[in-house]
């Protein structure tokens, strides 16, 4: 989706050039590359539109389409959830509260964009298009990527923190060798801030200036770690100075100030203005994972704090408020919601097929000497079994 | 970027001297024209990392790369490494073929949460869907005076990682074909350049290796082959990388003392080549492994098992290593006491039981 600026008037880094009208010097880099000085906003909890002079509000009809997938993504999570509860799935990490940037995420890029997610970003990777059982593969435990990445160009869900950071970087360059107009979205959380794969992929994608937009969503923890032990930085955002970039803050619960404002920086790269980096605050609202417990390092009260903020109550009073929202439209949304939700349940609650030799066939393109024997080994216990059942 | 970097065949000749027929060339040069040719044939195959445009690299092994195909496809990075092979992981998802160089061994290690847990590990994670053509390129080893973290012999580390290949040239020759076959192959390729061999030099004429390179292509691979560098009857000195040369001058010391010793280069450490190597020791009943790497938990202590396991009823005495200490790299005045050398191979080959005691 492209959301108009409203403003004709501005420099490579698309900003207002309002303030350099003044001065034969154009604006400073701490005017273009420092973040608001509040999260961006532009609904806020209770339903009510909050104006700003730079990120306009996305029209009725984007912001409805984008709700529908909200609800649907609060759904998923939901779904996810109860199954790995039936012992269905391994383990799920919830982005239960971070369904705004989840939704964000996905909706903002061109079909030859490339997303690149984490564990958590289920719900945007099902947005982008791909298929829900292929990503639930990671954590049903039959393989560790369950699509083709190119099919939908997102990457694979990454474990290990920042790394894929780096690997968006290096898709978006070898794009812009060759000419191509492609935008990179990359995922990662507060935790990951800290890692050096971080600063090395920032660094480099503002070194060679190619088209990536970092988004973190900054949910207040890494697994039990609050973001006061991650970093004393002003906010992340403000990092991005520190490599050359704009960095902006966004209220993450807020799916129009999202839309907006990741949207902004998508453009601003495909026109060639370069990397930019943008972060969400929102709330991991459940625990890292199942095999988590937060009663050890959070009050229920912090998170009862959050629970107004949610990100569908405030869309859902916003566009009931302008009727773009009826209670029909409600109820065809819930439908849907139900219709994705069942398509997990029936296919998680089938056995997946799995076939041992598979696990020699795809670690290099030809098999090894050593891996033909060791897969013949395998094949014989295997028939062997077989044959005393 | 296709349309300025990729130039005529005539103009890479003219660019090359013209030179015809054999002639002297380093292993340094071999590398150097390895990575022009498959820049030339292939415009996908792009350089980067640390000092590698305009310098040439700190061994010069990207020498002129820059100013002649340009700085969009031979360029200098961040100092960062694990940038550096991060950046490739992303751009050979999308359709290039990068070649890394890493300054040193040691400065290697920055880069190994990206070649354990994505380049070796990408292509099966995604059944085959995301293959990864690149090759990690790392001057290794000793022997050349270097200070603290320049003389590593880091190859056990690549060799533990399923997913990744890991090639050591020990010649000119094999240094320029199996660079080429390297960028060229579908997998992530870590090749270990032995920096101690940089300086060493062959006769050959480069476009009989040229045509070579392009036969491989299509009869046969390189990639996990060992080759017999010398025959010999009486026992048989396995080694590769810088190991090779240290090898071979034994094996000729111990013909003056009337024994005949068969060395294998192993050439490819991963895939490994059980067949040439069995078969070797299978004929001679005696082997010794030789490596400059710390021998606890080693390249040198797994082909040791291999061997055992496969040729027992050949062996008249036990399979024996010489390696260096287990102990960290040690400081130029020293390294001549860490290092396998001629008199320690002949030593350990004499103990191999030729006589009942």
């Amino acid at each position: 989706m492209t959301i108009s600026t409203g403003s004709s008037a501005e420099n490579q880094y698309g900003e207002s050039m309002k303030r350099a009208d003044t001065s034969d010097l154009g604006p400073t880099a701490e005017e273009y590359m420092l973040p608001s000085a509040q999260p961006v906003q532009l609904v806020n909890p209770s339903g009510e539109h909050i104006h700003n002079d730079r990120y306009p509000l996305p029209d009725g009809e984007a912001l409805l389409a984008a709700y529908e997938k909200l609800v649907v993504g609060r759904r998923i999570n939901e779904q996810a959830n109860a199954l790995v509860r039936q012992g269905r799935m391994a383990v799920y990490p919830s982005s239960h509260g971070q369904e705004a940037c989840q939704v964000a995420a996905a909706v903002v890029l061109e079909k030859d964009d490339w997303l690149f997610p984490t564990y958590r970003d289920t719900v945007a990777v099902i947005t982008r298009g791909v298929d829900p059982l292929g990503v639930l593969t990671l954590l049903r435990g039959d393989w560790h990527s369950g699509y083709d990445p190119y099919e939908h160009k997102t990457a694979t869900q990454a474990t290990p923190l920042a790394t894929q950071l780096l690997h968006a970087v290096g898709v978006a360059h070898a794009a812009k060798l060759r000419g191509e107009n492609t935008v990179v979205l990359a995922l990662c959380g507060d935790g990951a801030t800290s890692e050096g794969d971080f600063h090395e992929a920032l660094n480099f994608a503002a070194v060679f200036h190619v088209p990536v937009v970092f988004l973190v969503q900054n949910n207040e923890y890494a697994i039990s770690v609050p973001l006061k032990h991650q970093t004393v930085a002003p906010s992340l955002a403000h990092k991005a100075i520190g490599y050359g970039m704009p960095g902006e803050r966004v209220d993450g619960n807020d799916l129009a100030a999202m839309l907006s404002v990741l949207g902004k920086a998508v453009d601003r790269a495909r026109d060639g203005g370069g990397p930019a980096l943008v972060e969400a605050h929102t709330y991991r609202m459940q625990a890292h994972t199942n095999a988590d417990d937060p009663s050890r390092y959070r009050p229920q009260s912090d998170v009862d704090e959050w629970v107004p903020k949610d990100p569908i109550t405030r869309m859902r009073t916003y566009l009931g408020n302008l009727n773009l929202l009826t209670s029909e439209e409600e109820q065809r949304i819930a439908g849907a919601a139900e219709e994705t939700a069942g398509t997990l349940r029936d296919g998680l609650n089938s056995e997946p097929e799995i076939n041992p030799a598979d696990l020699f066939e795809y670690v290099y393109t030809e098999k090894t000497s050593q891996l033909r024997e060791q897969a013949a080994l395998l094949a014989d216990e295997l028939a062997r079994e077989g044959a005393q059942q | 970027m296709t349309d300025t970097a990729v130039r005529s065949g005539a103009a890479a000749k003219a660019a090359e001297g013209a030179r015809t027929g054999p002639q002297p060339l380093t292993f340094a040069k071999a590398l150097n024209t390895a990575l022009a040719d498959a820049m030339e044939a292939d415009s996908s195959v792009i350089i980067f990392g640390e000092d590698v445009g305009p310098l040439g690299g700190v061994f010069r092994i990207t020498d002129g790369l820059t100013a002649r195909f340009g700085e969009e496809r031979c360029f200098d990075t961040p100092l960062a490494e694990s940038g550096i092979m991060g950046m490739a992981v992303g751009m050979a998802m999308n359709g290039m073929r990068p070649i890394v160089e890493m300054q040193f061994d040691a400065f290697a290690y920055p880069a190994f949460e990206q070649v354990v847990s994505h380049v070796a590990k990408m292509p099966n994670r995604t059944r085959g869907k995301v293959k990864l053509p690149l090759v990690m390129r790392i001057p290794y080893a000793g022997g050349i005076g270097g200070v603290e973290h320049h003389c590593d012999s880091s190859e056990s580390y690549y060799a533990h990682t399923p997913g990744l290949t890991v090639l050591a040239p020990a010649t000119v020759r094999d240094a320029y074909l199996m660079l080429r076959e390297a960028i060229r192959f579908p997998d992530p390729v870590v090749f270990l350049e032995p920096k101690k061999l940089y300086w060493s030099k062959e006769t050959l004429d480069l476009d009989e290796l040229r045509k070579e390179a392009d036969d491989a292509a299509t009869t046969g691979s390189l990639v996990g082959r060992a080759v017999v560098a010398r025959s010999g009857t009486d026992a048989t000195l396995i080694a590769y990388g810088p190991s090779v040369p240290t090898a071979l001058a034994a094996a000729e010391a111990a013909a003056s003392e009337g024994r005949s010793l068969e060395v294998i280069d192993v050439r490819s450490i991963v895939p490994f080549d059980d067949e040439t190597v069995t078969a070797s020791v299978r004929k001679t009943g005696r082997a010794v492994v030789i490596a400059e790497a710390p021998g606890f938990a080693s390249v040198a202590a797994e082909i040791v098992a291999r061997v055992q396991e496969r040729c027992f009823n050949s062996l008249a005495a036990p399979v024996r290593r010489v390696t260096g200490f287990d102990i960290p790299y040690p400081a130029p005045k020293l390294e001549h006491y860490f290092l396998p050398s001629v008199d320690r191979i002949l030593d350990t080959v004499d103990e191999l039981q030729w006589e009942d005691a």
